[in-house]
């Protein structure tokens, strides 16, 4: 009898660098392509040559590149999001904004927008308190035992969220002119408004969390066989839940407030890698944190040039491709 | 010898329900231990609290001579190891990966394997007799293979006590003498201690050295299949008339259902 699966550290070291050399390939690309004009070369000059400051090079440092940044720590969190979602609450349909976090986002950034505060700080810090006022919520009221009843996280979460529709609609309802179209659009997601010291700030906030999770992703596993079993194999499960739960909704919140409602990849990309990798965390959290970022950034890429003016939201694309895609794999992989 | 298990005035409650009452017995080394009693007897809830699950409401419990709160729960986890009723099937994990999960608690958080933990997993596997499956996920395989394979995963725990929660439940005549006569050689070659909560009292009688009856959370008798296994404490406990003769295998009885023969079980009349 010899198993034919290799060790988990080798297939770990080989599905990230695979994914990790796909991620730096798409945020290449996105670095070259734009409205602008198309050409490898001034990318290459502009990141590792001296003195370059043409137009174009500009736009690469000042405009591209912290777009491109942007696209691939959210396109890793919230694939990662949905990962730990999908694991903790065993559901398929699990996906980072299930707790209601989106919700209490979106009225934090509503409220911001009709305030007349600036894109940032100003929305991205009342749309954080929102995400986080909801996750204080949510464990509120699913305190004691029930924490660890997945059903009763995921109904609070729903109605969190349902109440939080309403409330949007109504602030929609109220609002006429401009800022309707700002709302609209962050509602939609959209990657288009940062800067580097705002990428910089949310990537500190990120790296962490994405360690935190794949140092618990054999945990992970283990919860997936039950809470008895992982229990008396060692895992003190309410602490573990209660880190991930946190955690998670800790970097989904902070990426949502940057960008506001992209959705789809949170949901597709954990299903895809699971039927490509098999179910084992400690290859999918960092396979869901690089292809999910490369995903995001090819996506990107394709809303902002796809169209002849302007640019489509990016959350338009990532479902188009996202979903047939997915489609394909489960026939697939059901035959 | 001392003893696997020891159980002083054990009691729990599920909010203001008591569902086991001053629980004391205790469990020898090396024991084949079997619980019995009707549905709702506290079978499952005494099974939690002797896996750790659960922490006693009243009472003590040791386990090896140490009172269980004593133990961290990685230590714990290398003393005893669990098989449960029902365990989740949504992620198609491989057999040998789910064996090689009952190492974690040697391991480190990440769980990255040694070779001393991928020789274990093996031995494992061929002592179960599941290692022409060890490449098939887990929800390929039928209930018996199943519980073979998580048979294995507790032994990889390499524990001294091995408690098991109906472990032949819905499975057909020859995995379920299957997955006994594993549990027996379990104890006969590893030495390990067995407790086991059964539903079928022939399987408890053939294979237990000793029986604990449970009725609405407390003993009703506890020792040899003989002893406990007497058509009065039986229609007793459970409600329904029995017969029970002795084995045509040998001296441990047999227990037969009577059709037609429900007894109105008698309520406790509320103070």
């Amino acid at each position: 009898m010899n198993p034919k699966t290799p060790l988990i550290l080798k297939r770990l070291l080989a599905v990230s660098v695979l994914l990790a050399g796909a991620l730096l390939a798409a945020m290449f690309l996105g670095l070259s392509m734009g409205s602008s004009g198309t050409s490898f070369q001034a990318v290459y000059t502009s990141l590792f040559g001296t003195g370059d400051d043409s137009v174009l090079g500009m736009i690469i440092w000042r405009i591209r590149l912290p777009r491109v940044i942007l696209a691939a720590l959210v396109g890793a969190t919230l694939s990662l999001g949905g990962l730990v979602f999908q694991a903790l609450l065993r559901n398929p349909l699990a996906e980072p904004y299930i707790l209601g976090i989106s919700g209490g986002a979106a009225i934090g950034a509503i409220i911001g927008i009709l305030m007349g505060l600036s894109r940032f700080p100003g929305v991205s810090l009342t749309s954080f308190t929102g995400s986080l006022l909801t996750l204080l919520l949510i464990l509120g009221i699913s305190t004691g035992q029930s924490i660890l009843k997945k059903n009763s996280i995921l109904l609070s979460g729903v109605m969190v969220n349902a109440f939080c529709s309403a409330v949007i609609m109504f602030l929609v309802s109220l609002t006429r002119d401009a800022k309707l179209h700002s709302i609209i659009f962050w509602l939609m997601g959209d990657l288009s408004l940062g800067t580097i010291q705002q990428t910089g700030m949310l990537s500190l906030l990120l790296l962490p969390c994405f360690i935190l999770i794949f140092w618990l992703s054999n945990t992970m596993n283990l919860l997936l066989m039950g809470r008895e079993m992982a229990q008396t194999m060692g895992i003190n499960i309410r602490a573990v839940t209660l880190t991930l739960l946190i955690t998670t909704s800790f970097m989904v919140s902070a990426t949502v407030s940057q960008c506001g409602l992209i959705g789809f990849v949170g949901l597709v990309i954990p299903h895809f890698f699971r039927l490509l990798l098999g179910p084992d965390h400690r290859v999918l959290a960092p396979a869901c944190i690089l292809g999910g970022g490369a995903y995001m950034v090819i996506c990107d890429i394709l809303a902002r040039t796809l169209p002849n003016q302007g640019e489509m939201p990016v959350g338009v694309i990532t479902a188009m491709i996202g979903a047939p895609l997915f489609i394909f794999l489960l026939k697939r992989s059901g035959r | 010898m001392k003893n696997a298990i020891k159980a002083n005035g054990l009691s729990y409650a599920y909010g203001r329900t008591e569902v086991l009452k001053q629980v004391c017995f205790s469990v020898e080394q090396g024991d084949f231990f079997t619980i019995i009693g009707p549905n709702g007897s506290g079978k499952t809830t005494l099974m939690k609290l002797l896996s750790g699950i659960e922490k006693p409401v009243g009472g003590t419990l040791d386990i090896l001579g140490r009172v269980i709160q004593s133990y961290k729960k990685k230590d714990l986890a290398k003393k005893i190891a669990f098989v449960p009723q029902i365990v989740p099937m949504d992620f198609p994990f491989s057999v040998m990966e789910v064996v090689l999960m009952g190492r974690s608690p040697y391991q480190g958080t990440l769980g990255l394997e040694r070779p001393r933990d991928i020789e274990k997993a093996k031995q494992a596997i061929v002592f179960t007799g599941v290692e022409h499956l060890a490449d098939r996920k887990l929800n390929a395989l039928s209930g018996g293979e199943r519980q073979r394979v998580f048979i294995a995963r507790a032994i990889c725990q390499e524990p001294e006590i091995m408690l098991l929660d109906e472990p032949t439940a819905s499975l057909d005549l020859a995995h379920q003498i299957r997955i006994m006569d594993l549990m027996e050689k379990l104890k006969r070659e590893k030495k390990i201690t067995i407790v086991m909560v059964s539903h079928d009292l022939n399987l408890a009688a053939m294979y237990g050295t000793r029986l604990l009856l449970l009725n609405r959370g407390e003993i009703v008798k506890i020792g040899l299949p003989q002893e406990v296994l007497t058509f009065q404490t039986l229609e007793n406990a459970y409600g329904c008339t029995l017969l029970v003769d002795e084995s045509p295998l040998g001296n441990f009885p047999r227990v037969t259902l009577v059709p037609g023969k429900f007894i109105q079980p008698r309520r406790e009349k509320k103070p």
